[in-house]
């Protein structure tokens, strides 16, 4: 399958199996097979996935809890492999995974924006270069020279955005990242995602917000189960979802529908 | 409510290749990135004595205590004869600490850098080396004592001594590093391999001639004993010896006819080219592990 110049991500056939565990440790196991019980069990995380995006497409991925939107991410961030089909990227991926950057709790913030710079593809140089604006866009004051592992739910998440997002990056995912941020970092999140998605950088949004996606968005992916449910139109994959706004929704969509307003 | 209008956005072409986007080169990738790799190395250095008030001092208390052990029991209780036993248990005591610490904290790299492993693209084979390097910085400490006590005892360096020591260290970083790949990622779905890290550990130095000289082994098993010297670690220990044990006795030539075996050479780049296949049986290893690494580290 050949693909154009302008194509950014390849999904194809995409299957993550994982694995389930009742049994531990070897007498278990034994009683088990002696019982004729499973010892072990697989399940489909993501089943037969498959879809394209273009450079500069701002994709919504949708679905319920544990519908494999994460491991689908992880998959295109390049933490997981596929057991089956495919994944290819173009150029440099930056982005949050469910919620939490990928920090060590007994470094400080300073070490750990160096450290996480460093993961995503960032030298020295390019780091030292950005280093303060990354600070001030996570705004967390003089816990910048504490471990992490102190940090509030809140604080992680916003240093974790801030370098994320400050990464010369061509892809950038973004999972759940508003979950857990007050108003104004909320505010200060959707407006920088909108620059990145100025700026013709591919966009993977997951979020339960039907208000924040249709701002951000310009297709929703909605997964069910690990296939594949929906592809294509906003409105239309969040109707799919029964997501819209006319139904009961949590206080919080109204909240992102008010942000999406001011920006 | 404003319908977002796609046809405006800049194009932004992206001058790269369509690839998988996770890392696949292994531990050639691991070098590529010599700067992540070094950020890791340095936070685990300065992670080892965080909050203690002696810091580094305890990089060299260790080692003077255990060869302060060593000298005494083995030397004055049991009274061994052999000259300078002391800096002869203690050439061991660097390649077998060496190899120790990079088996051991290897094998828990991955389980204790989960955090990142679960998050982040990275060559997981980072950590494993990693372990490795700190390992190798803590190393220096100890060469230095060596140092400071040969160079008393009127030891002079040569050249193909030198290169032995060299030898040894290379020897042992290329073993240490392919049992930490195995170890490390078999860790994450078995905690036993923990346990039974510290059981081949204890093999390790007993079954190097660290606080026996070789010669020993020699008397009691004869023409055998060359099995004893496919042992890597066991033909490390000895490069070490043969390059500051000898020198500090008072019949170097003696010494090395009596207690270093002949080929010693030959045997050493036999374990070389030994550690080199177990590194990739290793690699191999992890590969084949890795991707079921994200999912099983709860």
């Amino acid at each position: 399958m050949s693909h154009s110049a302008s194509t950014s991500i390849v999904v194809d056939g995409v299957t993550k199996y994982f694995t389930l565990r009742y049994q531990r440790t070897l007498k278990q196991m034994t009683v088990a097979a002696v019982k004729g019980r499973e010892i072990t069990d697989t399940f489909k995380a993501v089943d037969d996935v498959s879809f394209t995006v273009e450079q500069g497409e701002s994709i919504g991925l949708m679905g319920l809890n544990g519908s494999g939107k994460s491991t689908l991410l992880k998959l295109v961030n390049g933490i997981m492999r596929p057991d089956s089909g495919k994944v290819l990227t173009r150029g440099r991926i930056a982005g949050l995974i469910a919620t939490g950057a990928g920090f060590h709790p007994q470094l400080t913030g300073r070490e750990n924006v160096f450290l996480n710079a460093a993961v995503l593809g960032m030298t020295e140089a390019e780091t030292r270069r950005k280093f303060d604006e990354i600070v001030e866009f996570a705004d967390i004051g003089r816990f910048l020279d504490t471990p992490v592992g102190n940090y509030s739910s809140g604080m992680f998440a916003r240093l974790g955005f801030a370098v994320a997002v400050h990464v010369d990056s061509d892809i950038f995912l973004a999972d759940e990242v508003l979950a857990v941020g007050d108003k104004p970092f909320k505010k200060k999140c959707l407006a920088r995602m909108q620059e990145v998605r100025a700026e013709g950088r591919t966009l993977f949004y997951v979020s339960h917000a039907a208000g924040s996606v249709r701002k951000m968005c310009d297709r929703v992916i909605v997964l069910e189960q690990g296939r594949l449910g929906f592809d294509g139109d906003v409105n239309e994959g969040i109707k799919y979802l029964k997501y819209d706004p006319d139904e009961d929704m949590p206080p919080e969509v109204d909240d992102d529908e008010d942000l999406g307003a001011d920006i | 409510m404003t319908v977002p209008m796609a046809e405006t956005h800049p194009v932004r072409v992206v001058d790269a290749p369509l690839r998988p986007p996770s890392p696949d080169a292994g531990l050639l990738e691991v070098f590529r990135r010599r700067y992540l790799l070094r950020l890791l190395v340095r936070r685990e250095v300065s992670a080892r004595y965080q909050g203690s008030v002696l810091g580094l001092i305890w990089s060299y208390i260790n080692p003077l205590s255990q060869l302060f052990i060593f000298w005494f029991v083995m030397g004055i209780i049991m009274g061994r004869g052999t000259e300078n036993f002391a800096i002869h248990v203690f050439c061991g005591l660097i390649v077998v600490q060496f190899f120790v610490e990079t088996f051991g904290a290897g094998t828990r790299s991955i389980v204790r850098n989960k955090a990142l492993v679960r998050k982040m693209a990275m060559p997981r084979e980072m950590f494993p080396v990693a372990s490795m390097l700190v390992s190798l910085y803590h190393m220096g400490p100890q060469v230095l004592i060596l140092l400071v006590i040969c160079l008393a005892m009127g030891w002079t360096p040569t050249l193909i001594g030198m290169a032995g020591f060299l030898l040894a260290v290379v020897i042992i970083g290329i073993l240490g590093t392919a049992l930490a790949l195995m170890f490390s990622a078999a860790n994450v779905f078995f905690r036993d391999v923990g346990s039974l890290v510290g059981i081949l550990t204890n093999f390790v130095r007993f079954g190097t001639p660290m606080i026996y000289p070789f010669t020993m082994v020699e008397e009691r098993f004869g023409p055998a004993a060359a099995y004893y010297l496919f042992n890597p670690i066991a033909d490390a220990v000895l490069l070490v010896q043969q390059a500051f044990w000898i020198g500090t006795t008072d019949h170097p030539t003696q010494m090395q006819e009596h207690h270093i075996p002949d080929h010693l050479f030959a045997y050493s780049f036999l374990a070389l080219g030994t550690s080199l296949v177990m590194l990739a049986i290793g690699q191999f290893i992890f590969r084949r592990l890795e991707n079921k690494i994200p999912e099983r580290l709860t």
